[in-house]
């Protein structure tokens, strides 16, 4: 008999620790000896966390969000025979919010323990690896083509276009780096991955490594994640004892130090080289000079974590998922002002109304919708007028918008558009890798124009003044911090005109 | 069944170290452990912040030395990372998210609010040496805002009286 509580960052946030150690207690004071205790990944359903699990002959039963305090009630109400109780949610897998989702990335995240690799093997784990050692390297990268997938970092380009210039360039040694930098606002798939299935992970990268002939790969995380980190690092020693990991590919796990910018791919590369996180020109791709000058693929995490499934279940399998050029799912992050913030792994094409109403259930706070901000920092703001824009990488750029990495962060009738435009430029200027000047000082003065547009100064010519610095940026950036912070900023003008014509005290 | 993670276990990555004592034999040892790895700088100064809790500049010429850098290189990444701290910090570190997703969550208010309390503001650490605060931007805790991370540990929803309470229990331990 198994019981889950996950140690998802997320649900430790409000107490998973706590409620795991009154279930064990709760488990030895009752003297029950059959009863194990299962630290899950999250099902990513956060208003519901701490989410615990029974499992039972119909299967897994849900409740949540459960306090320390309620344990014992829980107990005493049957919940290890997943009987009724005021925090039942029923069968996990019948939640409408799980049930309506199309989990292929996710297919284990929650489900198993995210440190058992005989957990991950029996629920279809290294399945994809096997076929792909089947293959050759030019099968690898053709059948990596042929499933659509595009690039979940941010820029949406085609994975398997990538690979076929790393196979394609002859070197002694290429890399695989996972980038696992996640800075964007309103993002944490790929803490989720990293948490809650890991070796999902690595058997990604190890198949890219097959690819295109790599025999080392780094997973770059962002210092703000310890506890992705030390799980990260644990499933790689794991994976190595059991000889999924070794002489033929090996990966090394390296953490960031603070730096938004380090999520650019070649400052990243920089930065695991041991210097400062600033951008390369290109040329040269790190595709073809990369990590320590060689070729190297760099991907974000969820990209790799879906390569395992797509040789699983084959290309076409894949491709069916989604629309126009967008194809399979996207990993939708719900996040902000929303009652139901949480993962939603959908087919390309959900629209943002659905995304924001359907599962979100509206603001938490419960007053009006305002704007959202798509695709972190450097994303626009788009009010209700463009909810029905569907998520799809060529809708969202004819709107003038991003989908970045997903990350959907909704704001209530309290934002004030004039101040996110201000934070978008004050972000740019403290995250500016300092190499072109725009970006390192024209991202200041924008703060101050901003400033003096707020406080009513020669509104007219201070606007145009402001636009000017956004078309200096978009011209004048090596990459796209300085290069996308108009978007945020002149989405927030377009679109809210008026929080920049109001005098504030 | 392994538990991973332990309410109270203390996690390294941040921490203020239990002896933060700048010591060169102590820095030597750890260097010494990662001086072959490829790109060695980065988990140097990690290890060197988890043992000291700061970056003693008096690392710069051993860290140069191992590694085969100038000063200046060292030096330069150093200032370059948000994390690493050139000053021993407070006993605690307290982390707040203030990106947009806790924004929209009103974030704002609570560094007003932690502010006030520690009379202390964003980046700077309190007189009693108990607490440093700092910004981040973003915690991946993005579902449940307005979010922070003392010592290493998350919290989410974070009102204004969660955050009390995290800052009284932390000056009590
Ligand atoms: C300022 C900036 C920050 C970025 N941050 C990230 C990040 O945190 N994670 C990520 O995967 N990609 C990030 N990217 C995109 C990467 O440069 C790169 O496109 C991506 O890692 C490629 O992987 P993909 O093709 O699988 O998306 C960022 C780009 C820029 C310009
Ligand atoms: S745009 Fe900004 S972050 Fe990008 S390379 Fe230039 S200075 Fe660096």
């Amino acid at each position: 008999m198994r019981i889950y509580v996950p140690c998802d960052s997320s649900a430790l946030s409000v107490g998973a620790d706590a409620v795991a150690r009154a279930i064990m207690a709760e488990i030895s004071s009752r003297g029950l000896s059959d009863v194990t205790v299962i630290r899950n990944g999250s099902r990513g359903l956060f208003w519901l966390e701490p989410l615990v699990e029974v499992e039972t002959a119909r299967g897994r039963v849900a409740y949540g969000p459960v306090t320390p305090g309620v344990v014992v009630e829980l107990f005493d109400a049957g919940m290890l025979e997943g009987k009724p109780h005021g925090l039942c949610l029923g069968l996990t897998e019948e939640i409408p919010y799980l049930k309506r989702q199309e989990r292929l990335t996710f297919a284990r995240c929650g489900i198993t323990d995210p440190l058992s690799l005989s957990d991950y093997i029996a629920h279809g784990g290294y399945q994809g690896l096997k076929r792909a050692r089947t293959m050759t390297p030019e099968a690898i990268v053709e059948e990596t083509v042929q499933s659509g997938l595009r690039g979940r970092g941010g820029a949406g380009f085609p994975t398997g276009i990538k690979w076929r210039t790393v196979l394609k360039t002859p070197a002694s040694q290429k890399y695989i780096v996972c980038n696992a930098d996640e800075g964007d606002s309103g993002t944490y798939a790929d803490r989720m991955i990293m948490e809650g299935d890991p070796f999902v992970l690595i058997e990604g990268m190890t198949i890219a490594g097959l690819a295109v002939g790599a025999t080392q790969g780094y997973v770059y995380i962002r210092s703000e994640y310890p506890h992705g980190f030390r799980t990260m690092r644990r499933a790689v020693e794991i994976a190595r004892e059991a000889g999924y990991l070794g002489p033929d590919f090996d990966i090394d796990i390296r953490l960031g130090a603070g730096a938004y910018i380090c999520g650019e791919e070649t400052s990243l590369l920089e930065s695991l080289e041991g210097k400062r996180g600033q951008v390369r020109p290109r040329p040269p791709l790190p595709a073809v000079e990369g990590l320590f000058g060689k070729p190297t693929v760099v991907n974000n995490l969820i990209s790799l974590a879906t390569v395992p499934i797509i040789f699983d279940r084959g290309a076409q399998f894949y491709r069916d998922f989604g629309m126009g050029r967008s194809r399979g799912t996207l990993t939708i992050q719900l996040a902000g002002n929303l009652k139901y913030a949480g993962l939603v792994e959908k087919a390309f094409g959900l629209t943002l109304r659905e995304a924001i109403y359907d599962f979100g259930g509206g603001t938490r706070t419960g007053r009006p919708f305002r704007a959202v901000q798509v695709g972190g920092p450097l994303g626009a703001y788009f009010p209700e007028a463009l909810l029905d824009t569907p998520l799809d990488y060529e809708a969202f750029a004819e709107k003038k918008g991003l989908i970045g990495h997903g990350g959907v962060v909704v704001f209530d009738d309290t934002v004030d558009l004039a101040e996110q435009a201000r934070f978008a430029m004050e972000f740019c200027a403290i995250e500016s890798c300092g190499k072109c000047t725009p970006c390192r000082i024209g991202s200041t003065r924008g703060v101050e124009v901003i400033d003096r547009i707020v406080a009513g100064q020669d509104r007219a010519r201070n606007l145009e003044l402001l636009n000017d610095l956004c078309e200096t940026l978009l011209d004048g950036s090596l990459c796209a911090l300085g290069g996308l912070t108009p978007f945020p900023v002149q989405s927030a003008v377009h679109h809210f005109p008026e929080d920049f014509a109001k005098l504030k005290v | 069944m392994e538990l991973p993670r332990i309410e109270g276990e203390r996690d390294n990555i941040f921490l203020t170290s239990s002896n933060p004592t700048w010591d060169p034999a102590r820095a030597l040892v750890r260097i010494r452990e990662l001086q072959t790895l490829p790109g060695a700088l980065l988990p140097i100064l990690h290890a060197l912040q988890e043992e000291f809790g700061y970056v003693d500049d008096a690392a710069i010429p051993l860290v140069s030395q191992a590694l085969n850098l100038s000063h200046a290189e060292v030096h330069g990444v150093i200032t370059f990372y948000h994390d690493f701290h050139r000053e021993p910090g407070g006993r605690h570190l307290l982390q707040i998210c203030r990106a947009e997703s806790c924004q929209s969550m009103g974030c704002n208010a609570l560094v007003r609010h932690v502010e006030n309390k520690l009379a202390a503001k964003l980046g700077e650490t309190t007189a009693d040496g108990a607490f440093t605060l700092k910004p981040v931007y973003c915690l991946g805790n993005c579902a449940l805002s307005p979010a922070v991370m003392l010592d290493g540990k998350p919290y989410g929803r974070v009102s204004e009286e969660v955050v009390d309470f995290l800052i009284d229990s932390a000056r009590r331990m």
